[in-house]
């Protein structure tokens, strides 16, 4: 259904105790709102990514409902606070039951 | 000045014609809220932040951020919007500062609504009026 699904992720090298990292996520997404119409008048139908999570070390971040509402290519930045090294992974998922993932490993000094 | 009975009529039939038209959107905002807060009441002010520019000229990507220290859900709401639900952010554990950054459409000059639920479980609510110079919603 949304081709070239490309999710693209920025986190840091590495975190400090006690302190949060930023996390910036963005995923080239059309999120047709089901709103527009097309040029004869029809209702395109709504495609767009409901739901995204962040989890570390297979605990939960954020996991954040998406609405119509969020603009094309969402873009999410949020903060996680972390006490060891390892590995965010990032599940974003589709209207059509797709679901799309990245994951980045992260020091810990 | 007195009002013929006439123009009496005129008169409440506008104000019912005018306060209609704003009541039907907000039936639904109130809808999304009951169902994010079941029904609790929330409070005006402190706790949670929003952060949206006074004036977007682009409707379809208007950048918000919301703060709530100690929050476990912010919702996002778009009072003048088709549908005024715009996000629900649910923060787990390793959640660091209880904020979170995002794009999103306006489809006109409106209020965005940021309504937090705080760790004590009590909810409280923030707006800030967008102006949109080009709506965000398509055709």
């Amino acid at each position: 259904m949304a081709n070239d699904v490309k999710p693209r992720v920025k986190v840091p090298k590495s975190a400090k105790a006690g302190e949060a990292v930023v996390l910036k996520t963005l995923i080239s997404h059309p999120m047709e709102s089901g709103q527009r119409k097309d040029k004869d008048g029809a209702l395109i139908p709504r495609s767009i990514i409901n739901r995204f999570t962040c989890d570390f070390n297979g605990k939960n971040v954020i996991d954040v409902t998406l609405e119509p509402a969020i603009s094309t290519n969402p873009y999410i930045e949020f903060e996680a606070m972390i006490g060891e090294a390892g590995e965010f992974k990032f599940t974003w998922y589709d209207d059509d039951g797709s679901v799309y993932e990245d994951s980045k490993p992260i020091e810990f000094a | 000045m007195i009002l013929s009975r006439r123009e009496a009529l005129v008169l409440a039939l506008g104000s019912v014609a005018a306060a209609a038209i704003p009541m039907a959107a907000l039936a639904s905002v109130d809808d999304a809220v009951a169902a994010f807060t079941g029904g609790a009441a929330v409070t005006d002010g402190a706790g949670v932040t929003l952060t949206a520019p006074e004036i977007a000229e682009n409707g379809n990507t208007v950048p918000v951020s919301v703060d709530a220290p100690g929050a476990s859900a912010i919702l996002i709401l778009a009072a003048g919007n088709p549908t005024p639900a715009v996000a629900t952010f649910n923060f787990g554990e390793l959640a660091g500062a209880h904020m979170a950054s995002t794009r999103i459409r306006l489809s006109k000059t409106q209020d965005v609504v940021a309504i937090a639920k705080l760790a004590d479980g009590t909810f409280v609510r923030t707006s800030s009026e967008v102006k949109v110079t080009i709506g965000g919603c398509g055709g």
